[in-house]
């Protein structure tokens, strides 16, 4: 971001274009960070509500999330493959990381869906009580945005398929690595706020 | 010319205004302006401190506008300097940088010192009384736990005694307002707020709701009573001796929403406002303010004190970054109900 | 199935109120003659090519000008049946709960599609223009933007008839506005219709931020830039740390209804509190978000009709910055009277007062910029000039209100209704009205009738002094906001008769603008030199109005006021000025995506409101269909050959 910020060129060229997209990007992760600054803020202030219903310890499977922690972490630096992969111009392999980020993403999805129908089957759904409200809503908003990037992902593999590596593909690989790595680090403070203090 | 004549009706209506308001402030219609007991009065005088020292900039500064657009305008032959590229002097920055800073730092000093005057009892020599508020859709419920009666859309209090408000909801939030005796506090579900008040002289004060809550919001006004003491005293046997009581059946009734005509009851189920505090109180631990003194209070009546919306309180105190200071908070109001832990 | 239609059609129309059905058929009118209209002149190819699938940003400006002067129709018209029903006490002329729904609906409609959307056009008529730019950085996402903001005030305004506006106040306190306490529909075309326009102002906010920060014509360097550029920058930084808070908020709400969550609700350990923290955590920063770019609109038109550069420019940068950074510090004096405790209060007192000092240093500038200039009362003047002993009242109440004890009795009081008024019509209607005024002619090529125009300013003046300085008095006198009614034993009468009056008169001001706009189309003063007021900075260096282009030829920047030191040097014979040479231009392609996009979202915020699944499914997948088909394209631009720019800079009058 610094380097774009300092980079001051006015040839409206194509590669300026692009760039001013992804210091856009950067804007947009941002807000989205204030998103989820905002939901965590209700998750604290929600976090002992439990109007008499169950709580997140009694409740809370860690080996399971703790799964879904890996493969996320995983995935990350899968995309990161890929982002060098770009680097070299090398088309397939960068189809072929982003391809497998998406399976991580996915079984990360399927993961969490296993998780809230687990919960709400064991009298912990979203209407049960505040806590739920917020864990719901906190929780499922990162999972929102993992899947949003699940189908990013696949157009963007049949744009590579397509286009190859240019200067607006790259821009687009560029952006959607934010975005992963972005939400993997929200997964971590997820993680331990939710999760790890939930249990202790 | 357009500026002149807009200068003179501008300045007509300011100043009309202006009269209108200070020249009937007296008047008995311009309750705010006419405090009846010293918390009205501490905000009355902060009223009055903060005209003066506002005025002591925007006067001026009124004056100024109109003097530079009619000396400056542009009409031939007009002689007065013309600068155009006059466009910084660090000197006068500096002093109009300066001025809202000095204003502001005393109107902060006055501030400061009144919001914490507030949060004491008025007058310390005399022992207060207690009466709880409830703000119900469209009514106010009032219960005097010390005298065991209830009143709906009135309320007595006895003269020159400190009155110790304690307020909640069952029904959207509102805001309890006696314009002549205190400003305002809100009333919330699941929340015991406080608020201090005192009447100096006897009389009926108006009060109101002065919250949105909907449908019925613009009837939520109420009476205030202030009579000495011994009348207070006749009032509450006659209420005790006549009245009929309050069952829980009248309370579910009156949480019904809908009007009320003043009602008077010679009693009401015993920890009736506390109940009504925690039936949704149960898991606001986390606010600041207003609950810490909602426990301190609650710890005089209730023994089965509920520990997890203890701990949530405590928990969250910290983690409510906005909120700094709600352990000082705590301990100040700690302080006010006279408890010991 | 007869019975089931008409129980349908009970429910889903608004009934029982002639105003209602009068408000049917006026809409319906005005949409058959709309529909006629176009098809006789056969327009509709020319509406959508020129319009709804539009990227230019001038063209997206004046459409979202056209909305807003529209919403300030709506919200006006409110804001007179609330004074008519409150002229006297005990007027019948409206039941509780549509007086209730109606200062919900002005309030929003207000803030969220009067003064946002007008503060959008100037953005979009002026910032690329002003900085020397072809247009925003994404003009696609611009015109996203514009629909979204156009169909999410549609669906808020669909609630007038069609199932029930919202009641809770334009900020929605719960528990007031849960499921449990307004059980209508009303709520959720709130809910939807702000959620839907307010991704559109994030996206702007992202969009002219980049703009500004990346899309200057070289030279301009931050420090050299016009200094309503500057208020849009800042306004832009806030927008992106409110807005998200806003989104969370209305959500959050959302879910409690939909899905019965507890998270704002009385019950189930659900914390009321929380949303009004949050609420305002964005609504108080949105004051500024549209007040910034008002304080730039003075300092262009102060230091265009004074003929002197702006007094203290580094100054007016720095309180404008001081201004967004403290806007985040201040939220909690909206609820002093919430027993949050003295350390609190005073913490919000005082940063709240700390924000009247830069705001009283940018109007010493401003007086300062007058003062040895030569000023000329011409319509955008004249409302800089009404503005300010209105706003240093409005900021003078605004100081007493932070005085946090005195505010637990100005708290919801007239007082308070007359501050805010104060500022925000004072403050904001004023900048974007003199605003409108002096960049009329660069959107149109014509300048608005003087004389109608003078009307229209002395009626809004006076009515709004004789509206609202009764009010400060009834806040003394006891009277709360949003009560529906009142009694004769009070004494707030007279002065209640007194505020209709003025309303009414700012009412018969606005009639004489609207009729200033339709005798100046035919009659106003041309504007052929595309510099009209004699102006100082670079939008006024091209035609009126701007070629699709904006500058042929990119300038070079060299001075603040750029435009008027190179008259002064062309004056001077001092010009040096290299013969411009003319490239192909790069531009954008239309796209009707962000028209159908929107459109798609309109789709699932109707579904949301009335629980259609499949208006929701519809909905959602159509805005994921649109984004995808948008993702795919890759030929999104064009460029404009040289023989083509300098035909149209010819015809336009300009030799290059």
């Amino acid at each position: 971001m610094q380097q774009t910020m300092a980079h001051h060129d006015h040839d409206h060229g194509h590669e300026d274009h692009e760039s001013l997209k992804v210091l856009g990007f950067w804007i947009f992760l941002v807000t989205d960070c204030i998103l989820f600054g905002t939901l965590f803020a209700t998750y604290a202030v929600l976090m002992h509500s439990y109007a008499g219903g169950p709580t997140g310890k009694e409740m809370f499977q860690l080996p399971g999330v703790i799964a879904s922690t890996f493969i996320l972490l995983t995935s990350s630096f899968t995309s990161g493959l890929a982002m060098l992969a770009m680097h070299k111009g090398k088309v397939k392999q960068v189809i072929g990381w982003l391809a497998i980020t998406a399976v991580l993403g996915l079984a990360f999805v399927v993961l969490e869906v296993t998780e809230f129908s687990h919960l709400v089957a064991e009298g912990a759904a979203i209407y049960t009580s505040a806590y739920w409200s917020a864990f719901y809503v906190l929780v499922g908003t990162h999972g929102l945005h993992v899947t949003l990037g699940l189908f990013w992902m696949a157009a963007l593999m049949i744009q590579l398929g397509k286009h190859g590596i240019t200067a607006v593909t790259k821009r687009k690989i560029t952006n959607l690595g934010l975005y992963w790595h972005f939400l993997d680090v929200v997964w971590i403070f997820l993680f331990t706020v939710v999760y790890l203090m939930g249990v202790m | 010319m357009g500026a002149r004549k807009w200068l003179g009706r501008v300045q007509f209506w300011i100043m009309a205004v202006l009269a209108s308001v200070l020249l009937s402030g007296c008047g008995s219609e311009y309750m705010v302006l006419n405090p009846k007991g010293p918390v009205a009065e501490t905000q009355y005088n902060l009223i009055i401190i903060s005209v003066i020292l506002v005025s002591i900039v925007i006067l001026p500064v009124l004056a100024i506008t109109f003097y530079i657009v009619w000396r400056y305008r542009d009409k031939p032959g007009n002689k007065a300097p013309y600068q155009p590229e006059w466009a910084h002097n660090t000197t006068l920055e500096v002093i109009w940088w300066g001025i809202p800073v000095v204003i502001i730092a005393i109107l902060g000093y006055f501030t400061v010192r009144d919001t914490y005057a507030l949060v004491e009892p008025p007058n310390k020599e005399v022992k207060p009384i207690t009466v709880q508020v409830t703000s119900l859709d469209w009514k106010w419920m009032f219960t005097y736990p010390e005298q065991n009666i209830a009143t709906v859309n009135y309320v007595h209090i006895p003269v020159g005694v400190p009155v110790q408000f304690e307020l909640t909801a069952e029904a959207p939030m509102n805001s309890f307002w006696v314009p002549q005796l205190a400003g305002q506090i809100y009333t919330m579900p699941g929340m015991a707020m406080g608020l201090w008040l005192q009447a100096d002289e006897p009389g009926e004060y108006f009060g109101t709701g002065a919250n949105f809550t909907g449908k019925g919001f613009a009837h939520m006004q109420f009476k205030v009573i202030a009579e000495p003491q011994e009348e207070f005293d006749k009032w509450v046997q006659q209420v005790k001796n006549t009245a009929p009581g309050m069952t829980r059946q009248d309370y579910e009734n009156l949480v019904k929403p809908g009007l009320s005509d003043r009602l008077t009851y010679s009693s009401f189920p015993p920890g009736l406002f506390e109940e009504i505090v925690k039936k949704y109180g149960h898991a606001h631990g986390n606010h600041p303010g207003g609950m810490n003194h909602y426990k301190n209070n609650l710890k005089n009546n209730d023994d089965q004190h509920d520990e997890g919306h203890q701990g949530g309180g405590q928990q969250d105190a910290g983690q409510h970054g906005s909120h700094g200071g709600n352990d000082a908070q705590a301990s100040h109001q700690h302080d006010m109900s006279g408890t010991n832990h | 199935m007869w019975e089931d239609i008409k129980s349908f059609a009970s429910t889903f129309f608004v009934t029982g109120d002639p105003l209602i059905y009068g408000a049917d058929v006026a809409i319906v009118l005005t949409t058959l003659a709309i529909v006629f209209v176009l098809t006789k002149y056969k327009k509709w190819g020319w509406l959508w090519r020129e319009w709804l699938t539009t990227v230019d940003h001038k063209k997206i400006g004046i459409m979202y000008l056209i909305c807003s002067l529209l919403m300030l129709f709506r919200g006006g018209v409110d804001a007179l049946l609330m004074r008519l029903q409150l002229a006297l006490p005990n007027v019948e002329f409206l039941h509780s709960e549509h007086y209730n729904a109606i200062f919900t609906t002005h309030g929003t409609i207000m803030i969220l599609f009067m003064a946002m959307p007008m503060m959008f056009a100037l953005f979009n008529i002026v910032v690329p223009l002003q900085i020397g730019a072809r247009d925003v950085a994404y003009p696609f996402l611009n015109a996203l933007s514009f629909w979204l903001f156009f169909f999410g005030a549609m669906l808020f305004n669909l609630s007038f008839v069609i199932g029930g506006s919202a009641e809770s106040g334009w900020l929605a306190y719960p528990p007031l506005s849960e499921k449990m306490f307004s059980p209508g529909v009303g709520q959720d075309f709130y809910i939807w219709g702000i959620q839907i326009s307010g991704i559109g102002s994030l996206a702007t906010g992202i969009n002219f931020l980049v703009t500004i920060l990346k899309m200057r014509a070289p030279g301009m360097s931050l420090m050299k830039m016009p200094l309503f550029s500057w208020s849009v920058l800042s306004s832009c930084i806030t927008i992106i740390y409110a807005f998200p808070i806003l989104t969370v908020t209305l959500a959050l709400l959302f879910i409690d209804r939909y899905l019965g969550a507890h998270i704002f609700t009385m019950d189930g350990g659900g914390n009321p509190m929380m949303y009004v923290n949050l609420i305002w955590m964005w609504g108080h920063p949105e004051v500024y978000i549209v007040v910034l770019p008002a304080f730039g609109i003075f300092s262009e038109i102060v230091a265009t009709f004074s003929k002197k550069q702006i007094f203290g420019y580094k100054s007016m940068v720095f309180a404008m910055i001081i201004i967004s950074v403290l806007s985040f510090f201040t939220w909690a004096h909206h609820f002093f009277t919430m027993g949050a405790g003295a350390d609190v209060n005073s913490f919000f007192a005082i940063s709240t007062m700390a924000i009247a000092i830069p705001t009283g240093v940018k109007v010493f500038n401003w007086l300062f910029t007058m003062f040895r200039g030569r000023i000329q009362l011409k319509q955008p003047m004249l409302w800089t000039i009404a503005f300010i002993p209105c706003f240093v009242i409005g900021g003078a109440t605004g100081v007493m209100l932070a005085v946090a004890p005195a505010d637990y009795q100005y708290h919801n009081s007239y007082f308070l209704i007359a501050h805010f008024h104060q500022v925000l019509i004072g403050g904001v209607v004023f900048g974007y009205l003199a605003g409108i005024y002096y960049w009329w002619p660069k959107m149109f090529g014509f300048k608005l009738d003087e004389r109608l125009g003078k009307w229209g300013f002395w009626l809004w003046n006076i009515g709004f002094y004789v509206c609202f300085m009764p009010q400060y008095a009834l806040g003394f006198m006891g009277m709360t906001r949003r009560l529906y009614t009142y009694g004769w034993d009070l004494g707030w009468a007279p002065l209640n008769l007194v505020s209709t009056v003025g309303a009414f008169m700012m009412g018969l001001g606005f009639v004489f603008q609207v009729w200033q706009i339709a005798y100046s189309i035919k009659h106003g003063e041309r504007d052929t030199t595309g510099d009209p007021w004699n102006g100082r900075t670079l939008e006024w260096s091209i035609p009126s109005p701007a070629p699709v282009y904006n500058f042929a030829v990119i300038p070079q920047v060299k001075e603040a006021d750029d435009w008027w030191a190179t008259k002064q040097a062309r004056a001077n014979g001092t010009a040096n000025e290299a013969p411009a040479k003319l490239e192909p231009i790069h531009m954008p392609k239309n796209s009707g995506i962000p028209f159908i996009m929107s459109f798609f979202w309109f789709i699932a915020g109707f579904g949301f409101v009335w629980g259609w699944t499949w208006w929701i499914v519809i909905g959602l997948a159509g805005v994921g269909i649109s984004m995808l088909v948008r993702s795919f394209q890759y030929d999104t631009d064009y460029y404009i050959p040289v023989d083509e720019v300098r035909r149209t800079e010819a015809s336009l009058g300009r030799a290059v």
